[in-house]
């Protein structure tokens, strides 16, 4: 929590170091700039109004992508993709600090007709996925614990961990239901941050650096935005994201494909649930998985090695940025205590949160 | 560019006060129309971008999520796009980089506003786009920054009531022939200025209505356009631009975000001459004196030339340079995010030579659809040719 900073101090401070470690000036050298904000977080309407100051993107061309940060990393590469840009800026942040009433907020995205005069926690969709989720799949209760013991235990090795525990998963089953059979415990907490990204066409990049990661595929999809029509055991919009990523990235057998993943983990069940609509787990498999070490730091494929969302905080539309940050740090080598040793190919995944049925997904490599 | 862009299809709903149909409904009878017109069916199209302005209108947080079943975005890649008032003519911009990228090979482009939920009157929105410290204190109204933004114009240049009033003369008699239209009339600049003044000098009928309404584009990659028509309208240039969030720091007498904006989309359009090249232009009206003051940013006017261009009937529908045939946004309405769709719309009607009444006289080959919104800060632009 940052109640001493503005968002746009926040802004500013990313977006400096952003253009200090690729080496451009953003008033020279970058032709797109594009913002992952929604109306209702920021508690302005027309949020792209208050962005182009801190962000050196004054008299530019700067619009603002209501979406995950992934979708606007899409966005950039579209605009390399067409010509328009050689170098493009990529921003999103959570201030929820400023935010008085989250629930809400959230509950404001839900059907104005059909769900809002529900007046509960929207987190009970989240209840109601993973009761599907579970029953469906044969996933155990514990596995989903699990997720969250892993992921916080991850986080105590990193700096920006403010979630960071050592638990165990008898810790996790007793704390606080949230939405049931969720468990506060399993359930990630938002936090303040601000995320800044250089794009640069593959040409611009070799001058730029030694540090370049490239972005091979990237796929977004949404599904029904009505929570009754939607199958709740599978996150389908992953399953849509990751096969049009992988396609993009001509990956054929994801499973085995890569180093590094770092996926959406909102609530702790949703963290298995991803892996298995990436294919990176097979089916119902990604519970017994998890239990069995395979996706921990030292496993076969780590997964949220950084401690994820509920290990580090959930920033928003920035939260998959925040796993593109930490992949890229991994990727270049300067993941410090958090390095895991020849990581060359990773996938990163995120999900928009209750009640969306929205996510994207990215293949990066160096 | 991978990829040459054209729009080969456009729909738009009745622009009204009150519709009774839901946001969600109005997407989708705009979508429907713009498909049928392109002959093609949802499973067609590969990508979809929506456009819609403040979320305080209907209350609706992550309103592009709410919409998707509307806009046709269920199981498909699918972006909201977000200028504020420029979003009508930047969803289209959306779609463009979608398919110019080589990402897709079409993409449905759809904005969509419902002003009317917002109770007692769809103005309180704008309250919320002012600074929370600076602003808000003073219970701004965006009426407020536009009179005065039309009376520093008046003042540079020394420009009459009486002339910017027959800018809502010409568009509200020009929507009279859209069968869309909310507010089309044949009107008297006496008329004009005889108006209940809202905010000096801004009176009654300087202002475009607040409307609900949405409208919608299909675009195709070239390869996929030329299967599909023989009249593709090709989108060959787009821009945009944001100037400072600090409104108040500069000269409202010209908007320079409008011309940045206009030189991106006419480079990449390879245009020299704007003002010999444009054969019709839909220049964002949502009041009358800004119709004059855009055409300055887009150099369809020399500065503070706009007026009298105005009062010689150079923009009419058989001048030299029509803007707004279809009446513009005083006239057909300002659902705010479908109202620059709506331009986009017209001058792809226009260019296909299917405007009926409202076809220009002149041969038009290449048109141009200009929006604008923020705190006075971000211009859209859009170069089309048949």
């Amino acid at each position: 929590m940052t109640p001493g900073l503005s968002t746009r101090e926040l802004m500013f401070e990313a977006a400096s170091r952003a253009y200090e470690d690729a080496g451009i000036d953003p008033r020279k050298d970058v032709q797109s700039f594009i913002c992952c904000t929604e109306d209702f977080w920021e508690g302005i309407s027309i949020t792209d109004e208050y962005m182009p100051d801190q962000l050196g993107a004054v008299l530019k061309p700067l619009c603002t992508i209501s979406s995950d940060g992934i979708v606007g990393l899409a966005t950039a590469c579209m605009h390399i993709m067409s010509g328009i840009a050689d170098v493009a800026v990529v921003e999103s942040h959570s201030k929820i600090s400023d935010v008085l009433n989250p629930d809400e907020i959230s509950s404001f995205a839900l059907d104005p007709i059909y769900n809002h005069h529900v007046n509960a926690d929207p987190r009970f969709v989240a209840g109601m996925e993973m009761t599907r989720y579970l029953k469906d799949t044969g996933t155990k209760r514990d596995h989903c614990a699990q997720v969250a013991v892993k992921n916080k235990k991850n986080a105590l090795l990193n700096p920006r961990g403010v979630h960071g525990a050592n638990l165990d998963k008898r810790a996790v089953l007793s704390s606080k239901v949230a939405a049931s059979p969720l468990t506060e415990l399993e359930s990630s907490k938002t936090i303040d941050g601000s995320i800044v990204f250089v794009l640069a066409s593959a040409q611009k990049a070799k001058k730029l650096g030694d540090h370049t990661v490239s972005i091979s595929g990237i796929g977004w999809s949404s599904d029904t935005p009505w929570i009754e029509d939607r199958d709740m055991a599978k996150a389908v919009y992953v399953e849509q994201s990751a096969a049009r990523a992988y396609k993009m990235a001509g990956i054929r057998n994801p499973t085995t494909y890569f180093d590094l993943a770092e996926v959406d983990d909102t609530y702790s069940y949703k963290e298995l649930q991803s892996l298995e609509a990436l294919k990176l787990a097979g089916k119902g498999k990604a519970g017994k998985m998890v239990e069995s070490g395979t996706f921990d730091r030292d496993g076969r494929l780590p997964v949220n090695a950084s401690g994820g969302s509920l290990g580090v905080g959930h920033l928003l539309e920035a939260t998959g940025l925040h796993r593109v940050l930490e992949a890229v740090l991994q990727l270049r080598g300067q993941a410090g205590r958090l390095q895991i040793p020849r990581v060359k190919k990773a996938v990163v995944q995120s999900w928009r949160g209750i009640p969306t049925a929205t996510g994207a997904a990215a293949v990066l490599g160096n | 560019m991978k990829n040459r862009v054209a729009i080969v299809g456009a729909g738009m709903t009745l622009f009204r006060r009150r519709m009774l149909e839901s946001p969600k409904e109005l997407s989708f009878e705009a979508t429907r129309m713009a498909l049928d017109s392109a002959g093609l069916e949802l499973k067609d199209i590969q990508s979809v971008v929506s456009g819609s302005a403040p979320d305080a209108f209907d209350g609706m947080h992550m309103k592009g999520e709410y919409l998707l079943d509307g806009t046709g975005g269920i199981g498909k890649p699918n972006q909201r796009v977000y200028v504020g008032g420029g979003t009508g003519v930047f969803t289209p911009i959306g779609g463009w980089w979608n398919v110019a990228s080589g990402m897709y090979d079409t993409c449905l482009c759809v904005a969509e506003e419902k002003m009317s939920p917002l109770h007692p009157h769809p103005q309180y929105a704008f309250w919320s786009i002012f600074d929370q410290i600076l602003e808000r204190p003073l219970g701004t109204t965006l009426l407020w920054i536009f009179s005065l933004e039309m009376r520093r114009y008046m003042h540079k240049y020394g420009i009459k009531e009486e002339e910017i009033a027959s800018v809502a003369v010409k568009n509200k008699g020009n929507a009279v022939d859209h069968p869309c239209a909310q507010l089309g009339a044949k009107i008297t600049v006496e008329d004009v200025m005889n108006s209940e003044p809202i905010c000096w000098p801004v009176k009654r009928l300087d202002v475009s209505p607040p409307s609900d309404g949405a409208a919608a584009v299909v675009l195709a990659s070239e390869k996929v356009a030329k299967k599909l028509t023989d009249q593709p309208v090709w989108l060959d240039g787009v821009g945009w631009t944001l100037d400072s969030t600090h409104w108040t720091n500069r000269d409202l007498a010209y908007p320079e975000y409008v011309e940045k904006a206009a030189w991106m989309a006419y480079k990449m359009a390879g245009i020299k001459k704007p003002r010999k090249e444009i054969d019709i232009a839909e220049v964002y009206d949502p009041f009358d004196y800004k119709e004059l003051h855009h055409m300055e940013g887009l150099q369809l006017a020399g500065k503070g030339e706009a007026p009298q261009m105005a009062v010689d009937g150079v923009t009419q529908r058989d001048g030299d340079l029509p803007v707004c045939p279809s009446g513009g946004l005083l006239g057909v309405g300002n659902p705010i995010a479908a109202a620059g769709m709506m331009k986009i719309c017209e001058v792809f009607w226009q260019l296909r030579g299917e405007a009926g009444k409202r076809q220009v006289k002149k041969d038009a080959r290449t048109g141009l659809a200009q929006a604008w919104g923020d705190l006075m800060q971000v211009g859209t632009v859009a170069v089309m040719r048949s």
